[in-house]
């Protein structure tokens, strides 16, 4: 099964709204960009029935360069999670696909 | 941000859709992606990143008010990771002092 892409949503935005297909990527492109600025600037998205993009401030801890298994330290960092929302967690857990 | 605020963002920055397409185009794209997840596909957004399941083995898990033993089938959960280019964008964010 191939991926969905940015590509396709904008396809799909195209063939159902009265939206050119300029109009329908730039629609795409501002979905992502909105998240990501909110997210640049430490603040949480909360997407109802999705779910949520967190921050995480990370602290310095002892890490290993797995090849040589040389110690280096993994640097204090701020990272994204994402926490699903129900309903999309309803939608995907019953999945019976198998690889 | 909520949904509805990131609606009125996009509003704002794409003077040429009406509020109303916005919010018509936001519910889709949420539910595209949704939908690609719940049919085991994945969905890979460059610059932000990429959506997949990942697999729960199925457990004995507890009832917490009872404390009696249930059996958990295994499922399917989503999973989020973020493509270089936020990881970047956020993790500089924070040496700004955000």
């Amino acid at each position: 099964m191939g991926a969905l892409t940015k590509a396709e949503l904008a396809e799909h935005l195209h063939a159902e709204l009265a939206l050119s297909k300029r109009e329908a990527k730039a629609m795409v492109e501002a979905f992502f960009e909105e998240i990501r600025a909110c997210l640049r600037e430490n603040e949480q998205v909360k997407l109802s029935g999705f779910g949520n993009f967190d921050l995480r401030d990370k602290r310095e801890r002892p890490g290993r360069n797995p090849k040589t298994g040389e110690e280096i330290p993994i640097s204090a960092r701020r990272v994204v999670t994402f926490r699903p929302g129900q309903k999309l967690k309803q939608q995907v857990e019953h999945y019976v696909g198998g690889e | 941000m909520t949904k509805s605020e990131l609606i009125e963002q996009i509003a704002m920055r794409q003077p040429e859709l009406s509020a109303k397409d916005v919010e018509t185009a936001v519910r889709i794209i949420l539910d595209d992606m949704t939908d690609s997840l719940a049919s085991g596909g994945r969905v890979e957004i460059r610059g932000f990143g990429s959506f997949s399941l990942h697999y729960r083995e199925p457990r004995v898990g507890r009832n917490p008010k009872t404390g009696d033993a249930v059996d958990l089938e295994g499922k399917y959960v989503p999973h989020f990771k973020p493509g270089k280019e936020l990881r970047e964008q956020v993790d500089a964010s924070r040496a700004l002092g955000y």
